[in-house]
This record gives C-alpha cells, sequence and structure tokens, in this order.
C-alpha cells in the first residue's frame, strides 16, 4: 500500500464529483446515520450506498481488506453487546418477548435480536460510504476540500504533508531496522519486555533524529517559498462546484433531515415496532 | 552602472548559540545576469551566507547581525522573509526532503497558492514553468516516481513560477549522479540566459561546476572572504588546495608535470584550455617518465554472487543475472544511477532481501543462503549512508558496544574490543564524549566503529562520503585504506567518480539491474559507451590526454592513479 488513503483511479459520476463536496456528503451521510436508530432508515441506507459503489466503478475486491477486517470487529462488537448487556434491548424497548434460554443470565429476546439488526445496520450504513469517500477521492484534493468547508488551511495542508511524507518515513523505518538487525538488535517475541524496548529504542532513535533534519528542510522549503504569508491561499486541485456537486450535497442534508425529522415522529432515537405489535 | 542585485557591506553574522561570530567582514556584491559560485570546505560559513542571501537569517534562525546587507537597495531586515523570496529564489540541497506537494504539478503550484494565485492562471503559469524545465510531461508524478534530477527540476520550477531575480543553489550537485550533474549545471546555465537572473551557486565541487562558466569565484575560509576572483586567476593562485578545495584534475596532472598554468591559458575548463606545443611535450614525459604500476596481486575469492536474479514483490526485477566476485582485501567500488540494483545486491548479499534465484558463496561455502541476517554480518557488515540512520546511543562506547552486547558477548571482553576498535578508528581521544559533540565525519567514524568490532571480514559502505568535502572526503577514505591494508576488505556503493577513481582497486558497473562492467577505475572512466550506460561521467583526465596528442588514455588515467597513491599520498 503505497498510500494511507488507498484512492483508486477509475472513471465515474463519484470520481467526478469535488472532493469538498464528497467530504460534506460524507459528514451528513455519517450524521444522517448515527442520529437515528429508525430501522427503515437504516435499511435504506446500505442499498443507496451498494447503488453509488456499483456506480463508482470501485470494486468489492478492491476494498476485501478493510471490509474483511470491519466484519471481524462487527461481529466482535455484537458478541460484546450481548455478553454484557443481554437485556439492553429489553429495557429500549420497554417489552421482554423471550424466544429461548441459552442458561442462566443470558435470555434471548427479540427486542435483543432487534437491537443487534440495527447495530448490524448501522455499520452497514457508514462503513461502505467511508471507503467509497477513501477510494475515490485524490489524496492531493483532500487538503484543498478541507480547507473549503472552513479547516484553517495551515491545519489542512498538515494532512496533506502526513500524505505525502508517512510513506517515505515508512521506508526508512524499513532500512533503519534491518541496518539494526544486522548489528543483532532483534525485535522477536522471545527476548524479554525490557530488551524489546531497548531493541524499538535503537530502531526509532535514528528514525527521529533523522526525521528532525527532516522537518527543518521541510519547514524551511515551505517558508521560502511563502507558506503562511496570507491568510488564504488557493488550491491547484481545488474546483470549483458543479451543479452535480450542489445536488449530492443537496442529498446529503435530505438524509439529514429525515433523520432528525423520523426521531421526533418516533418520539426518541429508536423505532419501535414491539409497541405496535 | 546599475545598482548591485545583492549586496554585503562590512557584514557579520553570530548565531545566538554560537561563541564566535560565523560570518565577518563579508563583502559582496551581485549585479543583475551575474553567475558567481561560492566555494570553501564545510564549515567555512556558505551555508550561513546562503541563509542571509535568502532571509531564513535572520527570520528563521536567531542570532546577530552587523553592518550592512541590500536587496535592491533595501536593507534586508526590513524587507521580510516573503520579501526578500520575491528576488531570490531557493533550490535547496535536499531534492527530496524539500519536495512538498503529492504530485509534481502541485509542488511547482505551492508559492503560487501561497500568493493567492487564482485559477486558470494558476495552472497555465504551472505548466509554462514546467515547460521551461522540461517536465510539462511529468507532471502528474509522485515524488517516488521521479529521479534525483528530475526532482530538482521540479524544485528548480517551484521558485521560478516567481520570476525571481536571483536563483541561489545550495549544493545542487550533492545528490546526483555524475551525469545528472551535468545535466543540471547545463540546465541553470540554459535558465540563466534564458532569464537573464542572477545566478548563485553553493558548491565544492569546483570542476564541475565550471563545466559551465562563470563569472566570478568567491572563496570562502573560517568565515570570511579570502577571494574574489574570475575563475581562470583563482585556479592559478594557488589557494584551492589549501583551503580544502579540489584543484580540477587536469590542472593537478599538470602540476605534476611541471607545466605551469596561467591564466591567458584559460584554465577554467578542459574545454578551453590552451596548451602550448612545449606544455604538450612535457605531459608526454611525464607519462613516458611514470610507468604504470603492476596491478596488486589478486586475493583469493571472498564473495561470490553468481546469476543472482531478485524480484520485488510488486514485481519489479531489480536483479537480472548479476555475478559479482569480491576478492580478498580489495576495495572494491560498486557504481551505477539509482536504480541500477547497487543497493539491492548489497541488501541480497546482507540477507535483507532474499534472492529469487542464483548462489551467493563466502570461502567457498555454500551455506550462505540458510545464514540468518545477523549471522551474515559476522562475516559481512553493512554501513549506512546517513550516519544518523544507525546511531542510537548517547555515548560512543556504548554505541560501538551495542552490536556485542546483543550478541551476548561478556562484558570483560567487550570492553578490550570495543577500545581497541576505537583506537584504530582514530576515535581514543573521545571515547567518553557523547556522539552528539561530533563532527559528521567523526559519527561516520563510530558507524563504520560499531560495525568493525564484530570483525567481519567484508564492510560494505553505502556512499561512504556522500555531502563531504574534499579534507572530509580525504580523511573518511585514507581511513578506509588504512583498513584495507590491515586485511578487511572494503565495498562501497557510490557515484562519486574521484572516489572510484582514486581509491578503488576494482569498479563493477552496474546498469538496469545487470553488471555491465567489471574492470580497473581507470578502465571504466574511459569507456565512452559505459559511462553512458552508467550515467557517469568521462574524467578530464581523459580529454586532457587527448589534447596532448595521447592514445593511450587509459593508460595515462591508470599512471595519475599510481602516481598520486605512491607519490602524493604514500
Amino acid at each position: 500500500m503505497r498510500n494511507v488513503f488507498n484512492y483508486i483511479d477509475r472513471k465515474s459520476p463519484i470520481h467526478e464529483l469535488t472532493g469538498a463536496a464528497k467530504l460534506v456528503c460524507l459528514l451528513l451521510w455519517s450524521f444522517a446515520a448515527m442520529a437515528t436508530y429508525d430501522t427503515r432508515f437504516l435499511l435504506v441506507l446500505p442499498v443507496i450506498s451498494l447503488a453509488l459503489f456499483f456506480a463508482s466503478g470501485i470494486r468489492l475486491r478492491d476494498v476485501s481488506f478493510v471490509l474483511g477486517f470491519t466484519v471481524v470487529f462487527m461481529v466482535l462488537n455484537n458478541v460484546l453487546v450481548f455478553v454484557f448487556a443481554p437485556q439492553h434491548g429489553v429495557s429500549l424497548y420497554g417489552t421482554k418477548h423471550v424466544l429461548f434460554s441459552l442458561g442462566g443470565y443470558f435470555v434471548v429476546t427479540a427486542e435483543q435480536l432487534f437491537y443487534h439488526l440495527n447495530l448490524v445496520l448501522k455499520y452497514l450504513s457508514t462503513i461502505p460510504i467511508v471507503l467509497l469517500f477513501v477510494c475515490t477521492t485524490n489524496p492531493s484534493e483532500f487538503a484543498a476540500s478541507l480547507n473549503r468547508i472552513g479547516v484553517k488551511y495551515t491545519v489542512a495542508y498538515a494532512v496533506s504533508l502526513a500524505l505525502r511524507y508517512i510513506p517515505d518515513i515508512q521506508r526508512e523505518y524499513h532500512e533503519i531496522s534491518q541496518a539494526q538487525q544486522a548489528r543483532g538488535i532483534e525485535m522477536s517475541k522471545k527476548q524479554t519486555l525490557v530488551k524489546r524496548l531497548k531493541s524499538a529504542a535503537a530502531i526509532l532513535i535514528p528514525l527521529i533524529m533523522s526525521s528532525m533534519d527532516r522537518i527543518e528542510v521541510i519547514s524551511n522549503a515551505m517558508e521560502l517559498r511563502g507558506f503562511g504569508k496570507n491568510k488564504k491561499r488557493t488550491w491547484y486541485m481545488g474546483r470549483p462546484f458543479k451543479a452535480a456537486d450542489i445536488a449530492a450535497m443537496a442529498f446529503g442534508a435530505a438524509l439529514a433531515v429525515t433523520a432528525l425529522v423520523l426521531n421526533r415522529v418516533n418520539g426518541g432515537r429508536f423505532w419501535n415496532p414491539f409497541l405496535a405489535g | 552602472m546599475s545598482e548591485p542585485l545583492l549586496e554585503f557591506q562590512n557584514f557579520g553574522f553570530q548565531y545566538k548559540a554560537q561563541q564566535e561570530p560565523t560570518l565577518e567582514n563579508i563583502n559582496l556584491k551581485v549585479n543583475k545576469g551575474e553567475k558567481i559560485l561560492i566555494a570553501g570546505p564545510s564549515g567555512c560559513g556558505k551555508s550561513t551566507l546562503a541563509h542571509c542571501i535568502n532571509g531564513l537569517i535572520p527570520f528563521s534562525f536567531t542570532g546577530t547581525m552587523t553592518g550592512s546587507m541590500r536587496i535592491k537597495g533595501t536593507e534586508s531586515k526590513e524587507l521580510g522573509l516573503f520579501g526578500i523570496a520575491k528576488t531570490v529564489g531557493t533550490v535547496l540541497q535536499d531534492s527530496d526532503g524539500q519536495f512538498i506537494g503529492l504530485t509534481a504539478a502541485e509542488d511547482i503550484a505551492f508559492a503560487l497558492e501561497n500568493d493567492c494565485v487564482p485559477d486558470p492562471e494558476l495552472h497555465e503559469r504551472v505548466q509554462a514553468t514546467a515547460a521551461l524545465v522540461d517536465m510539462d510531461g511529468h507532471l502528474s508524478h509522485a515524488p517516488a516516481d521521479l529521479s534525483g534530477g528530475q526532482k530538482q527540476r521540479i524544485a528548480l520550477a517551484g521558485i521560478m513560477v516567481n520570476q525571481v531575480d536571483v536563483l541561489l543553489f545550495d549544493e545542487p550537485l550533492a545528490n546526483l549522479d555524475p551525469a545528472a550533474g551535468k545535466t543540471a549545471i547545463d540546465l541553470i546555465d540554459q535558465l540563466q540566459k534564458k532569464t537573464g537572473a542572477a545566478v548563485i551557486i553553493i558548491e565544492h565541487r569546483l570542476e564541475d561546476v565550471l563545466y559551465r562558466s562563470v563569472d566570478r569565484i568567491v572563496l570562502m575560509g573560517e568565515g570570511k572572504i579570502l577571494a574574489d576572483l574570475p575563475p581562470a586567476e583563482l585556479l592559478c593562485a594557488g589557494l584551492l588546495a589549501e583551503n580544502g578545495i579540489r584543484d580540477p584534475l587536469y590542472l593537478t596532472a599538470l602540476r605534476y608535470a611541471g607545466v605551469r598554468v596561467t591564466p591567458d591559458m584559460r584554465p577554467e575548463s578542459i574545454r578551453t584550455l590552451t596548451l602550448s606545443p612545449e606544455d604538450k611535450a612535457k605531459v608526454r614525459d611525464w607519462m613516458r617518465d611514470n610507468p604504470e604500476k603492476a596491478a596488486k596481486q589478486p586475493g583469493e575469492p571472498l564473495l561470490e554472487a553468481e546469476h543472482v536474479r531478485f524480484a520485488y514483490a510488486n514485481g519489479h526485477e531489480a536483479l537480472k543475472d548479476v555475478s559479482v566476485t569480491v576478492r580478498e582485501g580489495e576495495l572494491l567500488a560498486i557504481v551505477g544511477t539509482n536504480g541500477a540494483g547497487k543497493s539491492t545486491f548489497s541488501k541480497v548479499v546482507c540477507g535483507f532481501e532474499t534472492l529469487s534465484s542464483g548462489t551467493i558463496r563466502f570461502k567457498g561455502t555454500a551455506d550462505w543462503q540458510s545464514l540468518s541476517i545477523k549471522e551474515r554480518a559476522d562475516r559481512v557488515g553493512y554501513v549506512m549512508q546517513n550516519p544518523n540512520q544507525m546511531i542510537s546511543q548517547t555515548l560512543i562506547f556504548d554505541e560501538v558496544a551495542l552490536g556485542l552486547r546483543a550478541r551476548g558477548v561478556p562484558e570483560e571482553e567487550i570492553r578490550p574490543r570495543v577500545e581497541d576498535t576505537l583506537k584504530v578508528c582514530g576515535l581514543w581521544p573521545f571515547r567518553s564524549w557523547p556522539v552528539s559533540a561530533l563532527s559528521y565525519g567523526q559519527k561516520k567514524r563510530v558507524t563504520i566503529a560499531s560495525i568493525l568490532v564484530m570483525r567481519p571480514q567484508v564492510i560494505i559502505l553505502d556512499e561512504p562520503t556522500a555531502g563531504q568535502d574534499y579534507r572530509h572526503y580525504t580523511d573518511i577514505m585514507e581511513f578506509l585504506r588504512e583498513l584495507g591494508r590491515s586485511g578487511i576488505t572494503i565495498v562501497m556503493i557510490t557515484h562519486d567518480m574521484h572516489l572510484m577513481l582514486e581509491y578503488a582497486d576494482r569498479a563493477v558497473v552496474f546498469s538496469g539491474g545487470k553488471v555491465i562492467r567489471t574492470d580497473t577505475s581507470a578502465g571504466v572512466l574511459t569507456d565512452p559507451d559505459v559511462i553512458r550506460r552508467a550515467s557517469l561521467k568521462e574524467t578530464s583526465l581523459y580529454d586532457l590526454a587527448k589534447l596532448c596528442g595521447i592514445e593511450d588514455a587509459k593508460s595515462f588515467v591508470q599512471r595519475f592513479i599510481d602516481y598520486e597513491r605512491e607519490v602524493e599520498r604514500p
């Protein structure tokens, strides 16, 4: 992986959108997905994100690693919730429909299963859209986008610098650790903790020292070319909003508003099918 | 005469943390369209002078300024860093570190973005400036996909977008291979002619800069300006060598031959040099009187790599059927461009990477492949280019002892071994010093000592003299030669042609993942085909031989090397 951002360059309407518009959509979408537990709404979001994925030309195997990781995390999260609070659903929805018992403390209720369904849907509503953003936004555009939504450009540029230099530092870490291994410094698990800490220092101290040198060069180079001169700056990779960008952001806003309206109608964040039945 | 662009008058500067001024009594003028070379050994104050020119002093580094420094008639301290940057554009030494953008285009655009230049002007100016340095076909490239020379071109474009009046280059040749360095000097020359900007080059490799003409050379030493002369006069003044600057090789050869060089012979470049028939005869006589020395008896093969192939995980084949034999007791140079496979080869030997096919034998036994990185390091040590990438301890003794301690050697055995090694490396007087108090060259010695202490039979050094001036270069190389005499085999990965010429017994030339030549240094540097394919540069000794009507240039170069080793540096 060459970049933290796993940008995949393809031609698609999603790629065409400006980074700033996509960032705004992502924030609004995430807000909507976080705000409500309305199951009907949470069922719609994954369907839309799948459609967007299809439209973006990003294939499932492009993101299979992160997706697999997320599934593991999602399962773990659900198991933990059940182990520590098997009656959480009951307290949330106010009714108790026992399905079967796993013995003692662990009683499976319809409410608890429904709550878990909602949890799973939350993952499905947010993770794909974050992946979509990461895969379709050119890292070069990211700093410009942050600045566009109001983040100070000095802060936004730090993100860009991190993207620029992290691969260099990774490579340097690799080289230093090889040379230190040759001197007999080992990081293997067979060593005692103290020895391993000492070994880590033998790699990290040279890495830090050479990174300090690098920082001085970078900051001089930036100052000499006028970074920080004005309150604002323009962006080579920044693009003006087009109709599609406005439409996308409007759609994001509509989702957020819908989520808020649903919370109002449901009288809380949870949509409760058990009361009706 | 019009007002000078830059004018120093009785100027001095002292860093806040220093006891003594770094610059004293500087008087210097730079006029519009001039091209000036500032030369001097490390620590002479030339980098500080550069900082004063581009405004990092006093705006980033604090200290006390005396006298006056005016840019277009205004005192620099009144202009501010950004004001100075409108007139002076700086290309830093580290072409990778100063590459700020994620792609070439963004890096060129950086200064314009900070000036709030809007589109479409922004894109147009980036495009036009990229074309000026011939990089318009590489705008979407990331720094990892560009060579050192290309990154430097981008850096140059990045300051030229602003149409500055002064282009300041801080050691532009330090990170380039010889061919790329030659191209860089050419490009600087063309750009100056095209834009009319004044050019200031700070560099200690005089001969390489003089490949294209300069108006004046400013020689610095110990914070003062020692000379400010046209190149021809300075070269004849005999000031260079005593101030840690290497004379051009062809002038050294003329001196050996007893030719008196005067400014009217136009000695500033081998291409302008004129020699009288008598002078040419003197050179031929010198050649006749100094026969080639018998080559050193080659030692037994120590490390033999045969048909080694290696490909990285992304499928890039870095080594394609490489065979190299390292013989006992020799100083071997491995040369070639970046990406030619020379570093990869050493990584495969040390076990950092695993070869995909082929064999490596050590002392004739074929179990090399089964040894771990650590076990290989007991036989073949590896010293990285930058000592800061190896040093992790605060005290010199501990740094050198690190490898032995990691191997569980008892402490009572460690002490004498470390002490012996410190003596061999000339570090004994510093044994109780903290590492941080040492100079770069001394740190380099510490890293070599920390490998030597494990008693390897071979040490591989990656660019042992990178970024060093002539004096430190000589220090390090003489030290390595001493080690070589004590029986240690030394392999140097380098693109420094002087190093190869003066110190290597043999050279292995890599190009495109293959070995294209194994020969003496004189043989390699007089073969135009190898020079072209490996991005080397022909030595000026070769041109001098041709100029004097010497047919066998290779033999002339060899005699020069032998003479230097025997007579000048015994």
